[in-house]
């Protein structure tokens, strides 16, 4: 177990693995309503779009958390708003917002790299060993917030993540049920900059909720197997950057993905090797009924 | 013959609220769904709503229920919109629109019907998992309750949506297409359902595009393309004008050869 010790004795270390777990646990959590809602692209977008918010609270000398979320945010509004007054489809509105926003954010941090100590590789792949105790505080907020809200609209977020029309028609707010849920996926996102960065956001997001929706039934089971699987996903990640002097961000991703074509290959219910004759019919008649 | 309008929105004879449609138009940005409808259902019959396809039967559903923004137009319940007594409302949409490989089982979905009237922050009562397991009791499912959905047939999947709205406790029934993919059996299943809920008194409205036999089962008929063709007993609005109305040309339906 010594392979195990020895990293924990650099303060630096701990407080890297104490923001890789609690963001691998709140990524796989929130992710799995991105998963279940089919808006995977939308993790994409917020976590793309939140790059200006990040250039400019940095100029400004303000919380960096604060202004990657409030742009996170004006990015969904203004990606709902495309959808609703055109008829441009989702898909292309969240293209087209989250590369302007992304391409404003590598121009005002390119701008201001020059005056200041920045690196704009910190904010694309992460800088989990940058971590300053200010940042674990944040992070176990943000942590501590999403959680306790999807735990307390657990039922209201599933109603309306399975039928949302069904839910409207029951009486549910759902407007404010999907701006919420898009509050919480901003606030993930914001938290796992500093690990990933953000173009791997999404990895985290959808990784560890998909491969634990091929292994257990309900939602609320995809969420906590899903955590487990971002968590040692995040720590293996982290042992092995320390150890083979990897990029952490990366290494974590790879590991997740190394658990999905685990549970693709070998899940007892819905295995490509497992459940070979039953499946691939299967799923050869849904092919063709959906292109039909 | 002019549009039949059985419109009024005094409650029926037993005191019952009742829904009046008055003058609802829907558009979907540049197309006209639905033209100036005006209509009544009322409590105590099954109420079908037949249309071609594109006719605008779900739209109807939805706009009643203030699902989808409307043109102009008004629904109440009673002497209030409906839209503001929608825990008074349950609505099983189209089975087209459901993603049946989400992750849930037929108690997870049941349950849904519970969400509302448990309210914020609680958790499901005693009360409220009896009343699922008469529900999903009442139409068979009770054995399936640890079943994802996606592992269930068609028709299992309807019943286990029925099972939702009757947890529901609800006044006002509505079901999009509710028998599409169901077998005989289970069609009788559902049908005799309805008929117990409209004999307790609830508003039950179905949106069906079955023409034969099943036809029958309907006290009340709302036939609908685009605009109202003709609403009211089954007898009246099942005419060889009203069906030309709708559906153009030539239409076989139940007792007229085609
Ligand atoms: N979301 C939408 N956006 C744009 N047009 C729509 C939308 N939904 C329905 N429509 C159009 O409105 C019209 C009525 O649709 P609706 O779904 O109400 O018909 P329906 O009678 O339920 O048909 P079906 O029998 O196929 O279910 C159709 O012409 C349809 O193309
Ligand atoms: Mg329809």
């Amino acid at each position: 177990m010594n392979w195990f010790y020895e990293p924990l004795q650099f303060a630096f270390m701990q407080r890297s693995l104490a923001v890789a777990v609690m963001v691998g646990i709140i990524c796989s959590v929130v992710g799995s309503y991105l998963m279940v809602q089919r808006l995977a692209l939308l993790g994409d977008a917020i976590s793309h779009s939140v790059l200006p918010g990040l250039a400019l609270a940095f100029w400004l000398g303000a919380n960096i958390f604060v202004g990657a979320f409030i742009a996170g945010v004006i990015s969904t509004v203004l990606i709902a708003w495309i959808h609703r007054r055109s008829p441009i489809k989702e898909d292309a509105a969240m293209g087209i917002v989250f590369s302007a926003f992304f391409a404003l954010g590598i121009t005002l941090i390119t701008t201001i790299q020059k005056d200041n100590k920045i690196d704009l590789n910190h904010f694309l792949f992460g800088n989990i060993l940058g971590v300053t105790s200010g940042d674990v505080r944040d992070t176990a907020i943000i942590a501590a917030l999403v959680l306790v809200a999807v735990v307390l609209f657990y039922k209201e977020l599933l109603f309306y993540s399975f039928d949302p029309l069904g839910a409207q028609a029951s009486g549910l707010p759902v407007g404010r049920l999907n701006l919420g849920l898009m509050v919480l996926i901003a606030l993930t996102v914001v938290a796992s900059m500093k690990v990933v960065g953000v173009i791997l956001v999404l990895a985290l997001l959808i990784t560890p909720g998909a491969t634990a929706y091929l292994l257990v039934p309900r939602l609320h089971q995809v969420m906590w197997l899903g955590s487990g699987i971002g968590v040692i996903a995040s720590l293996s990640g982290m042992y092995l950057s320390y150890y083979f002097n990897l990029p952490s961000g990366p290494a974590i991703v790879l590991v997740a993905s190394g658990f999905f074509a685990l549970a693709f290959l070998l899940s007892p219910r819905h295995g490509v090797l497992t459940q070979r004759p039953r499946r691939s019919a299967q799923s050869l008649s849904s092919i063709l009924s959906e292109e039909a | 013959m002019a549009p039949r309008s059985i419109r009024t929105s005094n409650p029926d004879a037993n005191g019952n609220p009742v829904i009046a449609v008055d003058h609802l138009t829907v558009n979907y940005r540049d197309t006209q769904a639905l033209r100036n409808i005006n209509l009544t259902v009322r409590p105590g019959r099954l109420v079908g709503i037949f249309g071609p396809n594109g006719a605008g039967k779900s739209t109807l559903m939805k706009a009643m229920l203030g699902l989808i923004p409307v043109v102009t137009g008004r629904v109440t319940y009673g002497d209030q919109d409906l839209a503001h007594q929608l825990d008074r409302v349950a609505y099983v949409p189209q089975r087209s629109q459901i993603d049946w490989t989400f992750p849930s089982t037929v108690w997870d979905v049941v349950m849904m019907g519970r969400v509302k009237k448990t309210g914020w922050l609680k958790r499901f009562s005693a009360t409220s998992r009896q009343l699922a397991k008469e529900a999903l009791d009442r139409v068979g499912m009770l054995e399936f309750k640890d079943r994802p959905i996606g592992a269930l047939s068609g028709g299992q999947q309807q019943r286990v949506f029925l099972a939702r709205a009757l947890a529901q406790e609800a006044n006002i029934f509505c079901f999009d297409e509710p028998f599409v993919g169901v077998d005989q059996k289970t069609e009788a299943v559902i049908f005799q359902i309805f008929h117990e809920l409209a004999n307790a008194g609830k508003i039950v409205l179905v949106v069906n595009h079955d023409l034969g036999e099943s036809i029958t089962n309907f006290n009340q008929i709302i036939l609908l393309n685009k605009e109202l063709i003709a609403a009211g007993p089954r007898e009246w609005v099942l005419t060889r004008d009203n069906m030309t109305r709708a559906y153009g040309g030539h239409i076989g339906f139940f007792g007229h050869a085609a």
